[in-house]
């Protein structure tokens, strides 16, 4: 797995890529709360994304429950299709928000 | 029976499980399994050698799992072997998906791309065996 940070104005954009795992996770959960942790809106751009497994949706769950909490905006672009069905069978593509690109996001 | 398309032992090791899903994913696609399928089992083997890593096993990275892949005429059986304390099938219950919270996912998911998935009496000597089927065409 490989990740960037970057902003596109206001909004931080986390980026993955690759495979998000049970060996990775821990570390894109950290990723997603240090950006949760700067206070502004947060897209997390998975079209790099090839598998992801439930400990990385439960790090998105985190991230995404502590921003609600404190009011921000986070959001989830470019899922693409492997990703997007585990979401769907976990029920959580109702949950967050999906934006098919990240000019729709921001 | 049916003929083994794969037999793997491995440390129950985070690090290991890339290697493992490669594996399980060309073997079920050498034996003819959609690549659709292949994704649901590839998931449903990684999240059951999750559920040993870290529950079975504790995360200690110690440990072995035993992954054993049949195909029979219309079905791929996976049966997962650990070597950890017996587990109480009771605690590994999907939990209430409305429940929006992190964790707990992993056993509905494989609930949900198998046929049936279950954990059986293991041999001596083993600790936990948990079996998986997945129909094919």
């Amino acid at each position: 797995m490989e990740h960037s940070v970057r902003e596109e104005g206001a909004v931080l954009v986390a980026a993955f890529q690759g495979e998000v795992d049970l060996e990775n996770s821990p570390k894109a959960r950290e990723v997603l709360l240090e950006c949760v942790g700067r206070g502004r809106k947060v897209l997390v751009d998975l079209s790099g994304v090839t598998y992801i497994d439930s400990s990385g949706v439960a790090s998105l769950v985190e991230a995404f429950q502590r921003a609600r909490k404190s009011g921000l905006e986070f959001g989830l672009v470019s899922v693409n299709s492997s990703a997007l069905r585990v979401l769907e069978l976990a029920r959580l593509d109702k949950v967050f928000p999906i934006h098919a690109t990240l000019a729709d996001g921001l | 029976m049916g003929d083994r398309i794969l037999q793997l032992r491995f440390r129950a090791d985070a690090g290991k499980l890339k290697q493992v899903r490669r594996s399980v994913r060309e073997s079920v696609r050498a034996c003819g399994a959609t690549e659709a399928c292949a994704d649901d089992v590839v998931m449903a083997v990684d999240e059951v050698c999750q559920n040993i890593i870290r529950h079975a096993y504790g995360g200690s990275g110690r440990g072995e799992i035993v992954l054993e892949i049949e195909r029979s005429d219309d079905a791929l059986v996976f049966r997962v072997t650990d070597f950890a304390p017996r587990v109480d099938p009771a605690s590994v219950r999907p939990r209430d998906l409305d429940d929006v919270r992190p964790g707990g996912l992993g056993t509905h998911l494989i609930q949900q791309v198998m046929d049936s998935a279950e954990f059986i009496d293991p041999p001596p000597g083993c600790g936990n065996l948990f079996r998986m089927v997945k129909r094919i065409g």
